[in-house]
């Protein structure tokens, strides 16, 4: 990039938007489709309608130090928000959009918000029904007016009549945003994001544009990534992710993001972007996967036969071949053929012809899952990092891309393992504070200026770090031997008919594990058979599913009976449950991770049962629907045991 | 829910409907009325008429006996052409979609009455011919929109669940831009969330596009939930009309859905 060194010396993301406003004025920011057609905003525009919506926050009474909250889908005018309250001084804070109205409480009065900018209807109503929990709350605005007609609070205003008023007191008072601007400093924070709270209660994680900027920084030019490349903004604006990738990286670059029509529309917005850089947690590169390969098994003999064929040559030579490794010739021309028949084409219809780097994070992902898209020629790298170092911390650079590894530390990241086993971060894209929290801020930042970031792992002999589970949920079993059961349950995980899996076994003999089959495609697996079903409890409860992930679970213990360390964790018992867990229940996360404590107490009588090699255990739980109502779910579920193997590692010992 | 909508005049009022066919007596001496901008529920055990009363009102049926006054216009019966022009649209119990052509397609059609170019600028697509297709478009756009059904835009509407089916028939309804809108059973055979969701597009027609809508339907909550008059029919006689509360306290209308001791 030849403006780096320029780049650089601009310390805030307002700076950073007149920079790109004034560079590259007509090169598109901002795209959104919107009435089936992609439109378009420039960096210019993009800077007047931010000044516009600063100047309008700005009459209506937003100060320095003031928290902005955003709520909604990935919208133009929600990203352009956070330019506007950065530009004032203001710090913004997104939520999660699908959060019930009761969580989101807790956090606009943690960071006590006078000012919401939310999406539409749907969230303003959200608002509305708790406002008297939030006294602070004096300003909602919204950005899409429909249905919103007949409410008549004063404190409700149209972003459009903001932007209005923002515009008269622009040329009102046409130096007042640039002083404004000019008084932003580098270590002013930037914004404010809710950990997802898999312990506890969220903690908001203050940020400062030296921070973010630094971290996206290392990343642009790690990847070498320029003004011309493209991203599908669609994950929630709530995560750091989405924050790295969609905000500071693009405000950085000055490259273009895309927000898709809806939520629906993703898959095919995404076709017609075509992006050059991806960004999706595992789940999502999972759901792509399994989609493809139940539309495979429904596809002709011919079809399928050149898949599997093609897809056995990938396998063999289509990651060494992405990583310039030597290949035979043989290899090297059936996958040419390969290319042109099957993995082009496919690359296609999933919409990454174009992607030259893709990221994963959030979560591990399966080993095979990962070599698939590398194999068929995506360029899919992992990286590490937490909402509190603003994602990067590790990175997987091109050539050197290993399976179970998340690659050596960025630039300007410190990482050291500590005696325990946990892994600790220093750098500059620390977290400033937790906000209002200097308990918690003590207790994750250490003398030395570490971050704990409570997960365990270890460095490989290249120097690439390699994350086992989480510090906390690595425990014994009664054995002495290891347990992790996050590897445990991504293992079991990756199997697509298996949507989400549960681990237990700590101080117990063995491991026992809560199965969630994954409806699509167990449901075209029964089809196919002729086995009738209701629904996911139906289905779940059937004999012939329970027998199918039998064998799932037998094959990941046959894999895990290969780990030296592991081989004491093979599933010995296992039940599918009559629900999917989900986050409005609390059993997940937002960002859709188990909550292990808190659903071995919501079913602990399963996990008794479990133990006590009972072979079936009725349970009745209560489900939350996203409006807040309530209903029962119940069912008789049975237990099966599965196949453990001999440890093979102990085996080549002997 | 929707203190800015005034219901205004009777736009359409209906005195004295009978109809016959042959020996059967499907609907006799019905009179009821519809104003401006209001939710009108017509209810009613199988059988009662309530079908055949719609079709009446667009022209399908023509009455034996009785007098239609539709704007203080009268008419001895209704012609289905004149009904869609005069701003008469509606959907089916029976979904009646062309099922291998995609959704935008579909609720183009419904654009149909709207369309002014002639067939040969058409054919050739030229000059006033592509103007107006892509205004056309961008309206048909704007339902898709409203109907939050985007994602199935290009998707043939014989791929699709039942209950997006339904939402299809009505945008096409709504690419009318009618003034009344009939809708026959538009909840039948829905779960539950597919029902509300309907309810909610129901409502956001009459509040926001300020269409006035006549409805048939089965399910009694879904029926005194949105509706701001109500008429029960029982073996094609009116048994009953009034304010969703009235009709439900109506020791006529508790017979007929509940039956009565003999």
């Amino acid at each position: 990039m030849s403006d780096n060194v320029r780049l650089s010396s601009l310390s805030t993301f307002p700076r950073l938007l007149k920079h790109h406003a004034q560079v590259r004025p007509n090169h598109p920011a901002t795209r959104e489709k919107d009435l089936g057609i992609w439109q378009t905003w420039t960096w210019s525009q993009v800077a007047e309608e931010v000044r516009a919506m600063a100047c309008g926050l700005a009459e209506l009474g937003f100060k320095r130090g003031d928290n902005l909250a955003i709520i909604g889908d990935n919208r133009p005018r929600l990203y352009w928000a956070m330019y506007a309250a950065q530009c004032l001084g203001g710090v913004p804070v997104p939520l999660y959009q699908d959060a019930v109205a009761a969580e989101m409480v807790f956090v606009l009065q943690d960071a006590g918000i006078k000012f919401a900018i939310v999406e539409d209807q749907e969230q303003v109503d959200k608002l509305l029904e708790n406002m008297s929990q939030c006294p602070d709350l004096q300003h909602i605005l919204y950005d899409d007016p429909r249905g919103l007609r007949h409410y008549n609070q004063a404190f409700l205003h149209g972003l459009d009549e903001v932007q209005e008023m923002g515009r008269i007191h622009n040329r009102n008072h046409p130096e007042f945003l640039d002083g404004e601007i000019e008084l932003g400093k580098s270590d002013d924070v930037a914004v404010m994001l809710y950990t997802s709270g898999t312990t506890g209660k969220p903690k908001g994680v203050c940020q400062t544009h030296g921070a973010f900027i630094a971290a996206a920084q290392s990343g642009c030019e790690f990847d070498r990534l320029g003004p011309d490349d493209n991203i599908l903004s669609y994950l929630p604006m709530a995560w750091v992710g989405d924050h790295l990738f969609s905000f500071a990286q693009a405000a950085y670059a000055g490259f273009t993001i895309n927000c898709p029509e809806s939520g629906d529309t993703v898959m095919t917005d995404m076709r017609e972007i075509g992006p050059s850089y991806y960004f999706a947690p595992p789940r999502v590169f999972e759901n792509l996967l399994t989609q493809v390969m139940i539309r495979m098994e429904d596809a002709g003999a011919l079809k399928r036969n050149m898949f599997h064929y093609f897809m056995g040559v990938a396998r063999r030579c289509g990651a060494e071949i992405l990583d310039g490794k030597p290949v035979s010739g043989t290899d090297r021309l059936l996958y040419a053929l390969g290319n042109l028949l099957v993995y082009g084409p496919l690359r296609n219809v999933l919409g990454m012809s174009r992607i030259r780097v893709a990221y994963t994070a959030g979560a591990a992902i399966g080993p095979d899952l990962f070599r698939f898209y590398r194999s068929i020629g995506v360029n899919l790298k992992q990286l590490y990092g937490a909402t509190e170092t603003c994602a990067a911390v590790c990175l997987q650079p091109d050539g050197q891309i290993k399976f179970d590894t998340v690659g050596p530390p960025a630039p300007g990241v410190e990482v050291k393992i500590d005696d325990s086993g946990e892994v600790l971060v220093r750098g500059a894209v620390m977290l400033k504070e937790y906000y209002k929290r200097p308990d918690a801020t003590a207790e994750s930042i250490d003398a030395q200026g570490y971050f704990h970031t409570g997960d365990a792992g270890f460095f490989d002999e290249d120097g690439h770090l390699k994350i086992i589970d989480r510090a906390k949920d690595v425990g014994k079993l009664a054995s002495g031997a290891m347990f992790a059961p996050n590897y445990i349950e991504n293992k079991l995980k990756f199997f697509s008919h298996i949507k989400e899996a549960v681990a237990f076994g700590d101080r117990k003999d063995e491991v026992c594990a809560f199965i969630n089959i994954d409806m699509g495609a167990v449901g075209n697996w029964a089809e196919r058979r002729n086995i009738a079903y209701s629904g996911y409890t139906d289905l779940a409860q059937k004999t012939e599913v329970y027998e199918l992930i039998r064998e799932c679970v037998e094959q990941a213990n046959a894999e895990l009976a290969h780990d030296a360390m592991l081989s004491d964790s093979q599933v010995h018992r296992f039940l599918i449950l009559h629900k999917e867990l989900d986050p409005d229940d609390d059993e997940l996360t937002r960002t859709r991770k188990v909550r292990r404590g808190f659903i071995a107490e919501k079913y602990g009588v399963l996990i008794d049962a479990l133990y006590s090699g009972k072979a079936s255990q009725f349970i009745e739980t209560e489900v939350k629907f996203e409006d807040g109502r309530k209903g029962k779910v119940s069912a008789d579920l049975r237990i099966m045991e599965a196949k453990t193997f001999p440890s093979q590692a102990a085996k080549k010992a002997a | 829910m929707s203190e800015g909508r005034q219901i205004g005049e009777v736009i359409l009022d209906l005195k004295n409907i009978s109809l016959r066919f042959g020996g059967v007596k499907a609907l006799t001496d019905i009179s009821f009325d519809v104003r401006e901008h209001e939710v009108r529920a017509i209810i009613g055990p199988n059988g009662a008429g309530k079908s055949s009363m719609l079709n009446v009102i667009n022209g399908v049926y023509r009455p034996q006996e009785g007098d239609i006054v539709f704007r203080g216009k009268h008419h001895r019966d209704m012609n289905t052409y004149e009904a869609a022009k005069a701003g008469i649209a509606r959907t089916f119990q029976n979904i009646a979609l062309f099922k291998g052509m995609t959704v935008l397609d579909n609720i183009m059609t419904g654009r149909n009455l709207k369309m002014k170019s002639n067939f040969l600028l058409d054919a050739l697509y030229w000059g006033p011919a592509q103007r107006e297709e892509i205004a056309h478009r961008r309206k048909v756009e704007e339902i898709i929109d409203f109907l939050e059904i985007q994602h199935i835009r290009k998707t043939p509407v014989a791929r699709l669940p039942y209950g997006l089916q339904k939402r299809v028939e009505l945008g096409r309804a709504l690419a009318a831009e009618p003034s009344i809108l009939l809708l026959d059973e538009p909840m039948a055979g829905m779960n539950v969330e597919e029902k509300q969701d309907m309810c909610r597009f129901i409502l956001d027609v009459n509040d926001q596009l300020g269409t006035t809508i006549v409805l048939i339907e089965h399910d009694m909550g879904v029926v005194m939930d949105i509706s701001d008059r109500v008429v029960v029919l029982d073996y094609g006689k009116k048994i009953a009309d009034g304010t969703p509360d009235e009709v439900r306290a109506n020791q006529d209308v508790i017979d007929a859905y509940l039956g009565v001791a003999h």
